[in-house]
């Protein structure tokens, strides 16, 4: 219940005395309303933070939440497009901030990857055998797929968020305007409502960001690159006897094709292409490659797909993502380059809850606490991009392709071995660890020297040697 | 184990963390339960009975100290591990992150301080 006596108390003057912060600034109080438009994981992180941190000042927030998908759909009507792996590093995070993952919730925990190259299969595993990377649906699963009992990731935190008290509002923003320098939101039927505070998390997908022209609040979209995401229904056995707790990478030398991945989850299967100009014959390649079609039954020829779509991703961040009452979250805005899109979503969202509760809610507040943490992720993506382009040349030659498998195998193989090459694999495939600390890592004498040595012992021999032919079928062991 | 699991699989009795090891790592209990256990010459003081969606471990997170006590696992038991570096990269970054266990530690030190003020009580009237 909004308190009444103290309803224009706002958060600055109940931290005066620690803050120094007085002024009648564009700042929450007790009764506020907030709008989140958007409700997958940016929009409920960002309501479930700005309640939580309300609560620890004693401050009373409205927040309602513009949805009008239903997460519990099958296919793409309730689903946010995306392949649906929880990062190993916010597995941790949100079980530290008390949120846990449920089985209903985790279509399959992975505990290893899979590298597949046409010199060889690698499985590169977490060093306590444990499994921390959850895949998921985002939606209900894919079309015509059999349901058991399974809940939407989306669905599964937009139910934090209505626990914290959230209202969920089934209807689209069509328009957005100020009056009298607050949000306003307009609505099909020609009804508004004004707010105190809009937190924009449509995603990069969304024709709502065409709403926002620059010149009412100075945001520009980011720019954008394709994926193709589609699902295969292969069944729990299949999945467990083929694909097993591992998530599946190739590199093949596909022209165009800069990562491809394939997700275990349930009873069907993820494959996640990224690269340019990915169209149907590309599809195909791939999934006619030897190395792919070991992942399926043999008597499955080339598998078709029970859902497909083809999302856009954000490779740039959108510039200037905030203003006076107005914050853009998730890959609207920024997110991190092609890896745990959820994890920036979370990033991005608590720091602009975060902001809103204890800073303010104008422009120059977002500016100085909320627009460093998308500054961060945007300065780590620079080092991604350079990372990715060195893979790209390195996954070109044959010989570098039999270096990067030599070294792996030997590492996964020897007990106690530093394990440089996996590390640093293992983190750029998991986006587990920033861009920077996979770039400081691959800098070390050891990988280096690793790198080289065993470059030159691919030049002068053939095939990868005993230690790694024991892990080219890594996909046998991993039922 | 069920594939749509995350964490660990610990069995009746099995130790997750043993009392006087070093430690990098809390962990959340995400099935199950565990008891944490003070081992002494004397034998063994059930220190308490913790369930899903607890957590133990974080004082030698903080502390960079050895484990104070035993945790063993009570009927089948899933725990999640929390590395140390993770957590603090995290926490430099946004402090907020440790409310949920600075809260929890201060529940602990309300349980403790009812606990000594008993045992206080207890002395006290063996000894008058």
């Amino acid at each position: 219940m909004r308190g009444i006596l103290n309803r224009q108390r706002s958060v600055a003057e109940k931290l005066a005395p620690r803050t120094g912060r007085s002024e009648a600034a564009a700042e929450l109080t007790d009764g506020s309303r907030v709008a989140v438009i958007g409700g997958g994981p940016s929009g409920s992180f960002f309501t479930y933070f700005l309640y939580r941190m309300a609560e620890v000042v004693g401050l009373d927030l409205a927040v309602d939440i513009f949805e009008p998908r239903h997460f519990t759909h099958c296919g793409p009507a309730g689903c946010n497009h995306c392949g649906g792996i929880i990062s190993e590093s916010l597995v941790q995070l949100l079980a530290t901030e008390g949120i846990n993952l449920p089985p209903t919730v985790v279509q399959r925990g992975i505990d290893s990857y899979v590298l597949h190259m046409d010199v060889g299969s690698v499985r590169i595993e977490t060093p306590g055998h444990e499994k921390r990377i959850a895949a998921v649906f985002r939606g209900n699963g894919p079309r015509d797929v059999e349901h058991v009992g399974w809940e939407s990731f989306d669905r599964f935190l937009q139910g934090l968020a209505q626990d914290r008290g959230a209202r969920i509002v089934r209807r689209a923003v069509t328009g957005f305007e100020w009056d009298d320098g607050r949000p306003l939101l307009k609505h099909a039927d020609g009804s508004d409502e004004i707010y105190d505070l809009v937190a924009v998390a449509v995603g990069v997908n969304s024709n709502f960001l065409r709403l926002l022209g620059a010149d009412s609040v100075g945001y520009r979209p980011p720019k954008t690159g394709a994926t193709f995401i589609c699902e295969f229904q292969l069944g729990r056995e299949n999945i467990q006897q083929y694909l097993g707790t591992s998530m599946h990478v190739f590199q093949l030398g596909l022209p165009r094709l800069e990562f491809a991945a394939l997700i275990p989850k349930g009873n069907v299967v993820t494959l996640c292409l990224l690269g340019q100009g990915i169209d149907v014959e590309l599809v195909q390649r791939f999934l006619d490659a030897p190395e792919v079609r070991r992942c399926f039954p043999p008597e499955m020829g080339r598998p078709d797909h029970v859902c497909n779509c083809a999302p856009m991703i954000n490779v740039r961040g959108a510039a200037r993502p905030y203003a006076d009452r107005f914050v853009v979250i998730g890959d609207s805005g920024v997110t991190r380059l092609y890896k745990d899109g959820i994890g920036a979503a979370y990033r991005t969202a608590k720091a602009a809850a975060v902001t809103a509760v204890f800073q303010g809610i104008s422009a120059k507040d977002f500016e100085k606490h909320f627009w460093p943490v998308c500054r961060r992720i945007e300065r780590d993506n620079a080092i991604g991009k350079f990372i990715f382009a060195f893979n790209d040349q390195l996954r070109k030659k044959r010989f570098s392709r039999r270096a990067i498998l030599r070294m792996v195998s030997r590492e996964q193989s020897e007990d106690g071995m530093t394990r440089h090459m996996s590390g640093v694999l293992w983190d750029l495939f998991t986006g587990s660890a920033p861009y920077r600390e996979v770039f400081l890592n691959s800098l070390h004498p050891g990988f280096l020297g690793g790198l080289l040595w065993n470059a030159a012992r691919s030049l002068t021999t053939r095939g990868v040697g005993p230690i790694a032919e024991e892990n080219l079928h890594g996909r046998d062991r991993t039922g | 184990m069920d594939g749509t699991v995350l964490g660990k699989d610990y069995a009746d009795g099995e130790i997750i963390i043993r009392q006087g090891e070093a430690g990098d790592s809390m962990y959340v209990i995400q099935a199950g339960s565990v008891e944490v256990i003070e081992e002494s010459e004397g034998g063994e003081v059930l220190l308490a009975v913790l369930e899903q969606g607890d957590f133990f471990g974080e004082m030698a997170i903080f502390e960079r100290e050895v484990r104070s006590a035993t945790v063993r696992a009570r009927g089948d038991t899933r725990v999640l591990t929390v590395d140390r570096k993770t957590l603090m990269r995290r926490i430099q970054r946004d402090p907020s992150l440790a409310l949920n266990i600075l809260e929890t530690m201060s529940r602990r030190i309300r349980l403790l301080d009812q606990e000594l003020a008993r045992v206080k009580e207890l002395l006290a009237a063996a000894t008058s």
